[in-house]
């Protein structure tokens, strides 16, 4: 028998992670309250006052699915990581750019996407103006792959070591400085009363290029942590 | 020429040699390094013109550009390194690589620190988010995720490896990054005062300007070889020539 | 017949300590190559640096006589690895790991409800492994060699946490990959009775 095309091993380990995330589904959620009690600080600690919140509601959505995206990360390789499956995978006569891009696609699914769902609802919380949501949850949708996407790369490099969660975001969290800037940008160009149409060319061509380059990078990081 | 370089290469690469051949090489790059610094600095402060809108407080540049220069442009042969560890597995390219991340964190910090003082004359405030600045913040948490990693990593080989993909991630990224501050910047702020951008700077200016860059270029040398070489002893350590070596 | 499987010169160190250094082997069709030493000798390192998961210091392995990092697929498409992980899921039942393992190598055409049934698993093929005992894990973690073809087996204490019979079912299915043209490359503190194969010892203490 011949062994899975490229494709159809892409979707069959993505539909394996989407499956495992499933069954773990009480996990699934905490990237999620993660990112909606974060939100609720900041009006606790800079007031409540209407205008100022709706003026840096950009700017809090954006840092909080930052912190929330980076805090699921390490669950991307983790228990394939302890259980020997990612060794397995690693082994694979499939690319293994391709098998973290299913793995990381699918972690995505699970993680960044639900921020979508949620935004809106805390963007009315904060008073974001209304015509900006539409811009809100396309960085969002832009945005938030890029975060997956270059995080794997940090979860990568730290994976073995037994301290790995708080250089992850030593390494991680400088790498998302493009991508909160634009989306911040966007948002708020919008509430002004301007088109984003920039901003949000330049996340669609930050989305490419990571999706490009950053599994192969991922890869070989894998590499190094299991040898 | 070219056979030249690949023995260079091979001769530079083996650890022994590059131990005594930077050995040898320290006492005149110390020399050179006091000449230029003295020469640089004694141009910059005391014959190079006060300048016509910043006065006498100009001449802090004198150390903070070089400073910012060495600190992209250690990045850089970091990245560069980065490439040789995967490509060839070269030892002396791990080396030179995690003994080139501190020296490039401390310039990278000596150009925030520099900048900063000069901020207090220009705009009043030690600290104010100028895109150079904010660019310069950003690419000191980038070394020091590099040192970071490189320390967590007990296997100094796998280490190695770690780190450069991380400063080859990190080079494609420096530039997007350093672009999307700029843009920030702009956004935000509107047109501050440029401060090196100027049409045309007086050649009293310029000329120590660049001795100062090669000072630093120098004094990074030095730095590197005395790192590495301690780096070499102690990776091969177990090793007949380091033995004998340190016989006394 | 040639040797499918070398290594050149092999060096391996570890945290200083040069664990083996020079390292020759061949291994033709048909052999098993039985990896022994005290802790810490270097077994697990070696068997690492045959499937090219470790890199070795210096040196080169090579399959059908090209090194392995030039072969790429082709070469870990022929490899089952047996590490000290079961490399199995815990939330995913008997079944959806086997499929899981065919979808990731190149399947044989076997149902997977006889191959639960070659390594005794039959009746949990719709249990979570997580309901599964240590010695069943490590059965199904084996039953990777049934519905993958791949004529290198290379297996670190393939018998742990193995009963008596379980272990002589083992044994018996390398017999029949050796006779069918495979090699084995594994560390036991088992003795194992293989007497009709061409076994072949390496002592990394010596």
């Amino acid at each position: 028998m011949k062994r899975l095309s490229l494709s159809q091993a892409f979707w069959f380990l993505l539909r394996r992670d989407l499956l495992l995330a499933m069954r773990n589904r009480a996990e699934l959620a905490n990237p999620l309250l993660f990112f909606v009690m974060v939100i609720t600080l900041f009006p606790l600690a800079v007031g409540a006052d209407p205008n100022l919140l709706s003026r840096i509601a950009a700017g809090i959505i954006w840092v909080a699915a930052l912190l929330a995206s980076m805090l699921s990360l390490d669950s991307i390789f983790r228990s394939d990581f302890e259980d020997g499956t990612l060794e397995q995978l690693l082994l694979s006569a499939h690319p293994l750019p391709v098998l973290v891009l299913a793995k990381v696609s699918a972690h995505w699914l699970v993680s960044g996407l639900p921020l979508l769902l949620i935004a809106p609802l805390l963007a009315m919380m904060l008073g974001l103006d209304s015509d900006a949501y539409g811009v809100l949850l396309l960085t969002i949708l832009l945005g938030t792959p890029v975060l997956s996407l270059i995080g794997s790369i940090g979860v990568a490099l730290t994976i073995g070591l037994p301290k790995g969660g708080i250089i992850l975001s030593l390494l991680v969290l400088p790498l998302y400085v493009p991508v909160l800037i634009f989306a911040a940008s966007a948002i708020e160009v919008v509430s002004s009363g301007l088109p984003a149409t920039a901003q949000l060319s330049m996340m669609l061509a930050f989305l490419f290029l990571a999706l490009s380059l950053s599994p192969v990078a991922t890869a070989a990081a894998l590499k190094m942590s299991m040898s | 020429m070219f056979k030249w370089f690949v023995t260079w290469f091979h001769r530079f690469g083996s650890p022994p040699h590059f131990y005594r051949l930077a050995g040898r090489w320290l006492p005149w790059l110390t020399t050179l390094f006091v000449v230029t610094v003295i020469a640089g600095l004694y141009g910059g402060l005391v014959l190079a013109p006060a300048d016509y809108q910043q006065g006498e407080s100009f001449r802090i540049i004198y150390v903070h550009v070089p400073a910012a220069w060495m600190s992209m442009f250690i990045y850089v042969v970091m990245a560069f390194c980065g490439i040789v560890i995967l490509v060839w597995r070269m030892k002396m390219a791990e080396i030179v690589l995690s003994c080139s991340a501190p020296i490039g964190a401390s310039f990278t910090f000596l150009a925030l620190v520099t900048g900063s003082l000069w901020g207090k004359p220009m705009w009043g405030t030690y600290w104010v988010w100028d895109a150079r600045l904010t660019s310069e913040l950003i690419l000191l948490f980038l070394y020091l995720g590099v040192i970071g990693l490189y320390g967590a990593i007990d296997d100094k080989r796998v280490a190695a490896r770690a780190v450069a993909i991380l400063s080859i991630v990190g080079v494609v990224n420096i530039p997007i990054i350093h672009f999307s501050v700029e843009w920030w910047n702009s956004l935000h702020q509107g047109p501050t005062v440029t401060k090196f951008d100027k049409p045309s700077i007086d050649i009293r200016m310029l000329i120590p300007l660049l001795l100062m860059a090669l000072a630093f270029q120098i004094y990074y040398v030095i730095a590197l070889f005395q790192a590495a070489r301690a780096a070499i002893l102690q990776r091969e350590r177990n090793s007949r020539w380091v033995e004998e070596l340190v016989k006394p | 017949m040639t040797a499918l499987l070398e290594t050149r010169e092999l060096t391996c160190v570890k945290d200083d300590r040069m664990l083996f250094e020079g390292l020759n082997l061949a291994l033709k069709p048909g052999q098993i190559l039985l990896v022994e030493g005290r802790n810490g000798s270097g077994k697990t390192s070696l068997l690492r640096i045959l499937t090219g998961l470790n890199l070795p210091e210096s040196g080169e392995v090579l399959w059908q006589g090209k090194s392995i990092s030039d072969v790429g697929a082709d070469f870990y498409e022929q490899v089952n690895y047996i590490g000290h992980h079961d490399g199995i899921k815990r939330d995913l039942t008997c079944l959806e790991n086997l499929r899981l393992v065919q979808a990731m190598g190149k399947p044989l055409p076997i149902s997977l409800d006889d191959a639960l049934e070659q390594v005794n698993l039959l009746r949990f093929g719709d249990n979570f492994v997580a309901t599964l005992s240590a010695g069943q894990k490590r059965r199904l973690a084996l039953a990777r060699l049934v519905v993958t073809e791949a004529s290198l087996w290379i297996m670190d204490e393939p018998f742990t946490s193995l009963d008596k019979a379980s272990m002589v079912l083992f044994q018996r299915m390398f017999e029949q990959h050796l006779a069918a043209g495979g090699i084995i490359v594994m560390t036991s503190h088992h003795d194992i009775e293989m007497p009709d194969s061409d076994v072949q010892r390496l002592d990394l203490s010596a």
